[in-house]
């Protein structure tokens, strides 16, 4: 067993039988040796410098809605191989060692819950699962749990974590940016509230489509939120990016995200907002 | 300059051409008959070019639709529409130099114009930034949609663009909510709206301007999730990969009609739109006058109705 285990940029949970060593973990920011359990108790942010640890798509799901219980829909939606794609590996192989790895079907789960007993239409997605990519199968997804919106009539709430489209179903991954954004165009036009909660990371993608559109959009303290990488940004301009650079700091004070919210208060957070925009919203409380 | 750019495996033609062109000058200027070495030679070319072009790799390709002599938005703007009135700005920070936007007449029919703009001399490439827009530029795009809309205008959109512009400032101005919020809205837009894809759509900085009722390819176009530099830096970290992701990409025109994003492809003449650009603006020409005609005859809910239903079909997921 190790004393000390180097905090890496993966996934921590809240549950300890999935950290079966480390008794202490590292802040990457402040570099605070941290009590595991005491990490836990504190929903994996820093008890010192408030350092957002990456969460599941599980762990959100426990930490917003009511009694921790999502009805979840669309499970079995699972990626093809539309363009036979292979790099270092072959892209089957790579949704199989993810599945294997998160017990996940893909990087999106998604489907109805309630929020202070607001019923909701949910989708949050999970970085351990290729990076939290977008391929057809969440575009797909995230297509389903608007639609849901619109035909319950209910709010649309969507935790977004990930660094974009999945290049490994090339054009079809851009088009689900079309295809979400069109639903919410509609969600929109019926004027039913869309929540957007960004999460460590949201880019690419992701960001230039159904992430950059809520009616409100929320973020956890720190994220890394943009639309072009940083080290593509850096090869093109040649130059040190400043401090802070694409942070959710940076993103409020440029003026495209309403509020940083801690993740103890994003709950209640989001409560608050279904709660001023529940005019004429059946089906909420 | 970029008058005389050949490109890798354009030049057994370019050098085939030079001689048959020297003989001719020869021939000619001595007075001799050389006309049966001449047409022998041609027909040569003629075969070496066949061969050369119809087994083109999708890296080639990329390259073809990267051709400095290759026409521009405003080489169809210019071909296409009497009496261009361009506008300029967003209303908020400035003139976007990367897409020209303004009204026209196309046949005698009033439309309105959204380009993306690249330029062939060094000062120009600046100016336009190599057709990468900020998001200033998608903000002028969507005015002059709202405006068209506003007067019941169509609009014919032309994407050439290796991508948004990835930098600090744009960043700053938002380029992700620019690409979404005009992604959004275009599904909104009451009149039609043909795109052509006249040779690099990158990723969302092609997208940002890339919803329509119907979406036309040139055969020597690519149409991407990422440029193939961009994905051969990521997943081979080697920007040298490029032609292997290209490959991997699936990114030509044959390849987008196949997964079912775009709708017709456009033929090139042999060798490339810039080898003969008058034969492409006649072909692309009628086309948007057949699309002009067919959409502008629907119904507006129904117009934006099958929009909305062309994208909701993309992708492709399996149930188990």
């Amino acid at each position: 067993m190790e004393w000390f285990k180097k905090a890496r940029e993966g996934i921590i949970s809240q549950k300890k039988k999935d950290i079966p060593e480390g008794l202490w973990t590292k802040c990457p920011k402040c570099s605070d040796i941290i009590y595991v359990r005491q990490l836990e108790e504190n929903l994996s942010t820093c008890p010192n410098c408030e350092y957002h640890f990456r969460i599941k798509s599980s762990d959100y799901i426990r930490l917003i809605l009511d009694e921790g219980e999502l009805e979840e829909k669309d499970q079995g939606l699972i990626s093809g191989d539309p363009l036979q794609f292979k790099d270092s590996k072959k892209y089957p192989d790579r949704i199989k060692t993810a599945s294997k790895n998160t017990g996940l079907n893909d990087a999106v789960v998604s489907g109805i819950g309630k929020i202070d007993d607001k019923i909701i239409s949910i989708a949050v997605m999970d970085f351990a699962f290729i990076g939290g990519s977008m391929g057809s199968v969440v575009g797909e997804k995230i297509a389903r749990t608007i639609e849901r919106a619109i035909q319950m009539r209910i709010p649309l709430v969507i935790i977004s974590c990930t660094g974009g489209a999945r290049m490994q179903e090339g054009i079809l991954s851009l088009m689900q940016m079309a295809k979400t954004s069109a639903l919410l165009a509609r969600l929109d036009d019926l004027r039913l509230p869309y929540i957007s909660v960004l999460t460590n990371p949201t880019t690419a993608g992701v960001m230039a489509s159904y992430a950059s559109l809520g009616d409100v959009i929320i973020a956890e303290p720190g994220a890394l939120l943009g639309f072009a990488g940083q080290r593509v940004i850096k090869q093109t301009i040649r130059q040190d990016l400043p401090e802070g650079f694409q942070s959710s700091e940076f993103f409020q004070e440029h003026g495209f995200l309403d509020k940083i919210v801690h993740r103890r208060d994003l709950k209640k957070t989001i409560s608050l907002f279904l709660e001023y925009f529940s005019n004429d919203v059946q089906g909420s409380a | 300059m970029s008058a005389g750019f050949v490109l890798e495996f354009e030049k057994p033609i370019v050098e085939l051409e030079r001689k048959i062109a020297e003989m001719r000058e020869f021939a000619s200027d001595e007075n001799v008959e050389l006309s049966r070495e001449i047409e022998s030679l041609e027909q040569k070319l003629d075969r070496l070019a066949d061969e050369i072009y119809s087994k083109l790799t999708r890296w080639e390709k990329v390259q073809l639709a990267r051709h400095p002599r290759r026409p521009y938005s405003l080489d169809y703007i210019n071909a296409f529409c009497k009496d261009f009135l361009e506008i300029h700005g967003d209303r908020g920070f400035a003139d976007d130099k990367a897409v020209v936007c303004g009204f026209g007449k196309f046949n005698g029919q009033k439309v309105a114009v959204v380009g993306q703009q690249k330029a062939r001399d060094t000062k120009g490439k600046l100016i336009r930034n190599f057709g990468m827009m900020h998001p200033e530029g998608y903000r002028k795009a969507m005015r002059v949609m709202r405006l068209a809309e506003k007067f019941n205008v169509p609009i014919l959109i032309f994407i050439d663009t290796p991508g948004a512009y990835p930098g600090i400032d744009a960043e700053e101005r938002g380029q992700a909510e620019a690409i979404a919020r005009n992604i959004r809205e275009m599904f909104r837009i009451k009149v039609p709206i043909i795109i052509s894809i006249i040779g690099e759509g990158a990723s969302g900085g092609a997208l940002g301007i890339g919803v329509g009722d119907v979406i036309l390819m040139l055969e020597n176009s690519w149409y991407s999730v990422i440029s193939p530099e961009g994905c051969a830096a990521i997943l081979w970290r080697d920007q040298a990969k490029a032609s292997e992701a290209a490959e991997a990409l699936k990114l030509t025109a044959q390849d987008m009609l196949q997964l079912e994003v775009i709708d017709k492809i456009i033929p090139e003449p042999r060798g490339g739109a810039h080898r003969n650009p008058q034969g492409v603006y006649e072909l692309l020409g009628k086309e948007i006058q057949a699309q002009l005609e067919h959409y502008g005859s629907l119904e507006t809910g129904r117009l934006l109705e099958q929009r909305m239903q062309k994208f909701r079909r993309m992708g492709e997921v399996l149930q188990i």
